[in-house]
């Protein structure tokens, strides 16, 4: 772990804004079975930030290998890369005031082209790709930008209803500059037929929500005769302005 | 009409998934050669300040069983009450000690594990000081938002009484959810995610 390059801004040091509990899924969603006996039950104790939230772990670019944001090579054997159609995701980590967040690591996973899986509790019959392992990672620039490259992955049916399946998505985790900004979410690709229908894109009940998850095509980013691109923003929680805050010296 | 705010609003969150691992743990998921080690999987080294601590429990879930699939994530102050991060203000931290950590609870026994450091007391927002105490993150299968909580040490009765967070638990019954029972070589924390024990998660 270091302080890495979090550009010459000050530290920041202020709360986070509240998290709105009505445009994130409620924990208990009955319709996604798994939730049923994983949700609390009781009501969240809400408090302001102390410094154990408004702190967080930074990690510098010296953890992260050539390889890390290329999931086309990152597990491939040396000459080889994974099958499946060849995008590129990328776009910018802001926070809810619409400025970039430097030094955010990014972490993420997927299935491969066919749907599935590499681990040991999947069972779908599409096969493993043997150069394809299903991780990545990057750490955003100055700006708050990001890129990686990978194989668009399939959608797989799952074990919820008799017929459930995921649409295509990425998992995405993202650790911002304080430990409550912890995020784990997914990105679904534009134009997939299979969102609407999703059990886990419903724990959302705004449309508005969903759509800020579905990554544009974006055929201006694109890598002719190489890669589609497609865009996607992350929004991590912001913080308030500690101008005028009222704390004491020392905190 | 009034000036628009120009607020963005918070990518919603979605479940980790059963494959969490894949990402997070990818060695533990034996997903060998991409990464050199598991990121958080290591808090200490031999120079670490403070005394020395292992955290183990499970996770919960509304039958009594211990989820298999789980990630933990921890994150605390150092020996001397400060955090390894660019927003401590108060003071340098320890750099051999990370302050973070990341366990995948054992698909088998469901068991999570963290060598670490007993951690210092931090100011609260009004200068008082809070007890010792790590924060916890839990991600899992069939949990949509990552669930904020934390452990306080069983052996600091003097301090947890006069914490302003645990001051706030109205149902002071339900206090004992917070706090870690110290064992052979540290403390043991279960977290119940419903029923009777459920733990007092935060909304922070
Ligand atoms: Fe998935």
């Amino acid at each position: 772990m270091s302080e890495g390059m979090l550009s010459n801004r000050k530290p920041e040091t202020g709360a986070f804004f509240q998290r709105d509990r009505e445009w994130h899924p409620q924990a208990y969603t009955p319709w996604y079975k798994t939730s049923v006996l994983r949700s609390p039950q009781k009501a969240l104790l809400s408090l302001d930030n102390t410094l154990s939230e408004i702190t967080g772990p930074v990690f510098g670019h010296n953890i992260l290998g050539a390889l890390d944001n290329d999931l086309i090579h990152n597990f491939a054997k040396p000459g080889e890369s994974a099958i499946g159609p060849r995008i590129i995701v990328y776009g910018r980590v802001l926070d809810e005031r619409g400025r970039g967040v430097p030094g955010a690591l990014l972490e993420f996973w997927q299935a491969n082209a066919g749907g599935r899986y590499r681990h040991k509790k999947e069972g779908y019959i599409a096969p493993l790709d043997p150069n394809f392992g299903g991780c990545g990672r990057t750490i955003t620039d100055e700006d708050g930008g990001y890129v990686l490259r990978t194989v668009q992955p399939g959608p797989y049916p799952w074990p919820n209803g008799p017929n459930d399946w995921r649409p295509a998505h990425i998992h995405f985790s993202i650790f911002g500059h304080g430990f409550a900004q912890r995020l784990i979410t997914q990105m679904y690709f534009e134009g997939d037929p299979m969102i609407p229908l999703c059990p886990i894109v419903k724990t959302i009940n705004d449309p508005a929500a969903i759509s800020d998850l579905t990554a544009a095509l974006d055929m201006s980013a694109t890598t002719p005769m190489d890669s589609r691109a497609y865009k996607f923003d992350i929004v991590l929680r912001g913080r308030r302005s500690t101008l005028f805050e009222n704390r004491l010296e020392g905190n | 009409m009034v000036q628009p705010l120009n607020r963005f609003k918070e990518s919603a969150s979605q479940t980790a998934g059963p494959y969490v691992h894949i990402g997070l743990t990818p060695n533990f998921s034996e997903i060998n050669g991409v990464y050199p080690h598991d990121l958080g999987s290591s808090m200490v080294n031999d120079k670490t300040r403070g005394k020395r601590i292992a955290i183990t429990g499970r996770v919960l879930d509304g039958t009594g069983t211990p989820l298999r699939d789980a990630l933990v994530e921890i994150w605390q102050a150092d020996a001397d009450g400060l955090y390894n991060s660019p927003s401590e203000m108060r003071g340098a931290a320890d750099p051999n000690f990370t302050g973070w950590g990341r366990c995948a609870t054992d698909m088998v026994s469901g068991e999570f594990r963290f060598e670490t450091v007993k951690p210092g007391r931090v100011p609260f927002n009004d200068g008082r000081l809070m007890a010792p105490h790590v924060t916890f993150w839990i991600v899992a299968r069939g949990i949509n938002i990552g669930l904020h909580t934390r452990m306080y040490f069983g052996d600091e009765d003097a301090a947890n009484a006069e914490d302003p967070v645990l001051a706030r638990i109205e149902h002071r019954v339900r206090l004992p959810t917070l706090v870690a029972e110290p064992v052979e070589g540290g403390y043991r924390f279960d977290i119940h995610l419903q029923g009777e024990k459920e733990t007092v998660f935060f909304d922070i």
